[in-house]
């Protein structure tokens, strides 16, 4: 019964009724509507890395015109930016800073997560906010004092160690995110394995962590990215020894470099952009998951 | 006895809690507590990095909003971005979710494209945008001039640099639209289909269900906006030094603003005290109304009743 009645259409086979055309083609329209907008919005968000692209494919001389499509294609110009001193130690420099940097926080975030979702202890809620409330802050409020710390105490400026040393000591973000993700993990896990006889350690290594990978993906992902696209901690720490510098500081210089060279300035952009966008590709599903787990942007 | 073990389980059971929360505890020690006291302890002494510290009392202070030049237009540009560049963001973010829900025909190929440009670097995006909007080659003003319409000077235009960076905001929206769709496939669909039934309109359909049932999700992109444009520093500086052309390799001297301090953002104001005129006082001022401001909406974040994240269970 219940099965014809979702399925009005059989019931009544033969011409569609007025009704039924006007609904269609309302449908269709509906349809044509959505999908127009669709494409206007498409185009917005994808035009500028089409024009980028296709500037940096341009000839010095044509870069200096209004043209939006490059006569001849200047691959070369990609070999330019690759040859400029300093290029391949910026990359360099910032694989370590965001590889080193995302190991370290996942390890170090993992446990305090782990904690803060399932252990009882008197002052949870506090630190808790305490977390949040460090998640929020502008990294402007603490970098005086940190940087008299780094720098005439240790020093240590002139390098990427201030921004990867504190990563070994939980990162408020990572520790947020995975304790969002760990609280999906059902209670009665964790008490098997304790009738099992394992300890807290073994239970993390063994029941948690295999359970929390796209948790963990996610933040590592997240924390890469905060890495590479970090500006400020570079420009603080690293500005006076260009032998420290990361991608997303030395790119800048480009455009120094380069004076009125949009072309070469465009394909080093690109170069700095494609492999955040490669890795997005091969882990689309780890990134959004951690996006609507949390709420808030890496 | 079954007092003792009860005791011995106890501190066991504080000792495994210590253990774990131990990496969190030494980094919230040495890179917030102490650091945060510190900068209100340098706040009131004159600091210049060569010479000792000296007691000041309150004229970092009173020099921070009196006589630097650059607190109040910062101050001014942040409310700018925080009404218009933060609640445009929103409102285009809802618009493209719902955009994306409705979307029945390669849903996951305009999702990856709609989402693409908020991961691109905030330096690469931003140099991008220079120069898809710069006044003498850019793209953007070529078509705009062939179709007949004045183009502005965008970050070369102290009235439109704002919205040049407004722009490349929206461009960069994607987060919102990941949330907003996830609050918006969440809507019960019997409460559309009873509202059909009633005879609703499309826009009455959003006023009074839609709406109320993604209100948290709006107050939370909101606040969450707001504290973002309290760190918002790296696109403007950036806008800022290739519009003015002054870049000649990072690290050079830039004084931050341009065009006429219409870039200046409070973050920037830290840099400019603290590592360009070594007034690391003063700076500590300008950090600690930054750290006022953005736990005020912090709080917001966390009230206990009707917070948007809930620090309990």
């Amino acid at each position: 019964m219940t099965q014809v009645l979702d399925r009005p259409a059989e019931l009544a086979p033969g011409p569609l009724s007025a009704a039924e055309r006007t609904a269609r083609r309302k449908a269709l329209l509906n349809w044509v509507a959505v999908h127009s907008l669709g494409v206007a919005a498409a185009l917005f968000f994808t035009l500028p890395f089409v024009f980028v692209f296709l500037t940096s494919l341009m000839s010095d001389t044509q870069a200096l015109s209004r043209d939006l499509i490059p006569h001849t294609w200047e691959w070369g110009n990609y070999r330019k930016v690759f040859d400029t001193p300093g290029f391949l130690t910026w990359w360099k420099n910032t694989l370590l800073y965001a590889g080193l940097g995302t190991v370290l926080t996942v390890v170090s975030s993992l446990p305090v997560a782990y904690a803060l979702a399932k252990f009882r202890f008197r002052g949870r809620n506090l630190s808790l906010m305490l977390v949040i409330s460090m998640m929020m802050l502008p990294p402007q409020v603490v970098v005086i004092p940190m940087y008299l710390f780094w720098a005439k105490q240790l020093d240590l400026s002139g390098t990427l160690w201030p921004l990867i040393v504190p990563m070994a000591f939980g990162d408020a973000f990572s520790i947020f995110l995975l304790r969002q993700f760990l609280m999906t993990i059902p209670n009665e896990y964790l008490d098997a394995a304790k009738v099992d006889g394992c300890g807290d350690l073994r239970t993390l290594l063994r029941v948690v962590l295999p359970m929390a990978r796209p948790g963990i993906a996610a933040v590592a992902l997240f924390q890469f990215f905060y890495a590479w696209n970090d500006y400020f901690g570079p420009q603080i720490y690293a500005s006076e020894n260009p032998g420290a510098w990361t991608l997303s500081y030395g790119l800048e210089s480009f455009k120094g470099m380069h004076h009125t060279d949009w072309n070469l300035t465009m394909a080093a952009t690109v170069l700095v952009m494609a492999p955040v966008i490669l890795v997005f590709f091969f882990a689309q599903k780890a990134f959004v998951e951690g996006v609507t787990l949390t709420g808030v942007k890496g | 006895m079954s007092t003792v073990t009860l005791a011995s389980k106890r501190r066991r059971s504080a000792l495994r809690t210590a253990a774990f929360m131990s990496p969190w505890l030494i980094g919230f020690a040495v890179f917030f507590a102490y650091p945060l006291i510190s900068t209100v302890y340098f706040s009131f002494m004159h600091y210049d990095g060569f010479r000792p510290p000296t007691w000041s009392g309150t004229k970092n202070w009173t020099y921070v909003f009196e006589h630097y030049p650059f607190f109040w237009p910062a101050m001014r540009n942040t409310l700018w971005l925080v009404v218009v560049m933060v609640s445009l963001r929103v409102v285009f973010g809802l618009g493209i979710g719902m955009l994306i829900t409705k979307i029945k025909t390669g849903t996951g190929v305009f999702r990856t494209l709609f989402y693409l440009p908020y991961l691109a670097p905030p330096v690469a995006a931003t140099m991008a945008f220079a120069f898809l909007l710069n006044p003498g080659t850019g793209p953007v003003n070529s078509i705009l001039e062939k179709a007949g319409i004045p183009a502005p000077g965008w970050f070369n235009d102290p009235t439109w640099s704002k919205p040049a960076l407004t722009l490349l905001a929206l461009w960069g929206v994607g987060d919102l639209m990941v949330i907003f769709m996830a609050a918006l496939l969440d809507v019960p669909a019997e409460q559309y289909e009873a509202a059909e039934l009633d005879g609703a309109s499309a826009w009455q359909r959003f006023r009074f269900v839609t709406l109320p049932n993604i209100s948290p999700i709006v107050m939370f992109a909101v606040v969450t906006g707001v504290i973002q444009t309290m760190q918002y520093y790296t696109q403007p500086l950036i806008a800022g030094k290739v519009a003015s052309g002054v870049i000649q390799g990072a690290g050079t001297q830039f004084e931050p603003g341009y065009p006429e301090k219409s870039t200046l953002t409070l973050p920037q104001l830290v840099y400019n005290l603290g590592f360009q005129r070594f007034d690391y006082g003063s700076a500590c001022v300008v950090a600690l109304v930054l750290f006022a401001l953005s736990m005020a909406f912090t709080a917001l974040l966390m009230r206990r009743r009707g917070g948007l994240i809930q620090a309990g269970d």
